[in-house]
């Protein structure tokens, strides 16, 4: 016999299966997909709409560095050329600077260590939910950036790296609210160091208000354009083409 | 109890209008969401079941909650110092195939089944701003009308001497009837407050303060969480605070009578469970006045044609 309870009961069970398979189906339809990726772009116009759009992520303290900065991603890149460069300490390492700019460069690794320098003991944060704080030191962005002079329609930058998975190159973008804020550096020092490999070696870029996989390892190259599709997927980078992740990583 | 299931029912079983549409509509759309925040939310977790009190915390750190496996197959969560056994469960599991599953949450438990944090991630924040605009929607409306009054509780129902009769009575199963069914209980009063004015807007503040960004811009949320692995610590236990509310709910609306109740919550047509006379409880405070306030309800529901309680 079926009890007023149990046939709650069986109803509570066939919902959260339906529910459950239902969620699966509906993750598989790039419709609704795209319905919820739309909260992605709300996300994006909500925190800069109430954010300061200079904010500067927290600085912390001596004291506050994490006893082990974790590496996660490419520990050591593995391309032949990116070897050579590291056995020889990358001396001869050249930032190249190229795309929508009226100056393309190409700038010697001791150069940039030359400019003006910032220092910043921050807070990575992880997509997958731990963080680590240290030490960067680097160059600010905006002097790279300002010696290239973008055009008009430049719109975002795109971090080409020297490190891959499989065939596919490593790469990721901002756009240039992030590429102008004062703590966006590339970083060739953690923590009193020369920038381990593991780390990203010799330059690392800073995006302190995103997620760790914004913070692009061995970058070589940074190109100016004014919109990401015909840049490898389209979508912005190596794990927004891969994986889905969101564009904008600011949660 | 439904009323149907009385020894003596009513002749006449009294209806009432008992929940305002703008509850009933807030009341689904959060079971909807908050269902599948949490499941998405064990997804995310899924990426790193470990966590953290302070700014940072990563692998070389210590955790004070951890799920993870053995190398010989045996699942298990960690609390401080205290380990218990959850294979099968939490850490390590053999799928369908018979391949061992070392995700720190089954597949039946989170959204979507199979790993993927960049849409457990995009489920999360879809639903976060369908929370988070209900719950201000609800909450402006809930001023507008007072029906706040209805869920704050009143000093004298905090009294400990009176929750702790309502603590017994609800332990005894005796659930209110006639117009005392027409009000929240002092127990639920400070169920339905602390989840709507205390835990849904630390859930969120909390989402927040592990937003990079967020930080930056406001950075008294990492002075007020104690860090950004404190708010994500934090976080979680208020979702375990939410899931065990909805368990408790859910345990409640079935033994009150599951159909009265979720019609009420559907249509807002609410069947007013009445009193049975128990003659061995005839002393208990509880059912005293009950007998009178059937006529009071009558004259309550034809003084007020929306009928609404209060």
């Amino acid at each position: 016999m079926i009890t007023r309870r149990g046939f709650v009961g069986s109803i509570a069970a066939g919902a959260g299966g339906l529910l459950l398979s239902g969620c699966d189906k509906l993750n598989a339809s790039p419709g609704f997909r795209d319905v919820l990726r739309s909260a992605e772009g709300l996300t994006l116009k909500a925190q800069r709409l109430v954010t300061d759009r200079q904010a500067l992520a927290r600085e912390y303290g001596l004291g506050d560095i994490s006893p082990v900065f974790r590496a996660n991603g490419n520990s050591m890149p593995a391309s032949t050329d990116y070897q050579r460069h590291a056995a020889a300490g990358f001396a001869d390492w050249r930032l190249t600077i190229d795309g929508l700019v009226r100056r393309p460069l190409s700038v010697p690794l001791d150069r940039i260590r030359q400019l003006p320098r910032r220092t910043q003991i921050t807070r990575h944060d992880c997509v997958e939910g731990w963080s680590a704080i240290g030490r960067w030191t680097g160059a600010p962005l905006s002097i790279l950036l300002d010696a290239a002079g973008l055009h008009q329609e430049a719109r975002f930058l795109v971090f080409h790296c020297a490190d891959s998975f499989g065939d596919t190159p490593y790469y990721e973008s901002i756009d240039l609210v992030d590429a102008f804020h004062p703590q966006t550096i590339l970083a060739w020092g953690l923590n009193g160091h020369p920038l381990p490999i593991a780390n990203g070696a010799p330059l690392r870029l800073r995006v302190e208000r995103q997620l760790g996989y914004k913070h692009a390892k061995f970058v070589q190259r940074i190109e100016a354009v004014a919109d990401l599709a015909r840049i490898h997927g389209g979508k912005g980078g190596y794990w927004e083409d891969s994986n889905d992740y969101a564009w904008y990583a600011g949660i | 109890m439904d009323a149907s299931a009385q020894p003596n029912p009513m002749p006449q079983p009294v209806v009432v209008k008992r929940h305002l549409a703008s509850t009933r509509i807030w009341h689904w759309v959060n079971a909807l969401s908050v269902f599948l925040m949490l499941m998405s939310g064990l997804m995310i977790l899924n990426a790193h079941p470990r966590l953290y009190w302070g700014q940072y915390g990563a692998n070389a750190d210590h955790a004070w909650l951890e799920i993870g496996s053995t190398m010989n197959g045996r699942g298990f969560l960690r609390v401080g110092s205290l380990r218990v056994g959850t294979t099968g469960l939490l850490g390590y599991r053999l799928d369908s195939n018979g391949q061992p599953n070392r995700r720190a949450f089954p597949g039946w438990a989170t959204v979507p089944s199979g790993y993927d944090l960049a849409a457990g991630r995009r489920w999360h924040f879809f639903f976060a701003w369908v929370l988070a605009i209900g719950l201000v929607a609800y909450a402006a409306i809930s001023l507008g009308n007072r029906h706040w009054r209805d869920v704050a509780p009143r000093p004298d129902e905090l009294a400990p001497r009176h929750l702790w009769q309502e603590i017994k009575d609800h332990a005894r199963l005796h659930f209110p009837t006639g117009e005392a069914a027409l009000h929240y209980n002092s127990l639920q009063k400070l169920s339905y407050f602390g989840i709507v004015a205390i835990l849904l807007p630390l859930v969120i503040l909390t989402g927040l303060t592990m937003s990079p960004n967020m930080d930056a811009a406001w950075p008294w949320l990492l002075d007020l969480l104690g860090g950004r692995q404190s708010a994500r610590s934090i976080h979680f236990l208020c979702a375990v605070l939410i899931a065990l509310f909805i368990l408790v709910h859910l345990l409640m609306v079935v033994l009150a009578g599951p159909i009265n109740e979720v019609r009420a919550m559907i249509t807002g047509w609410y069947r007013v469970p009445q009193p049975v006379r128990h003659p061995r409880e005839s002393g208990d405070p509880a059912f005293a006045s009950v007998p009178d306030a059937t006529a009071d309800l009558d004259y309550r529901i034809r003084g007020n044609d929306e009928g609404v309680a209060e």
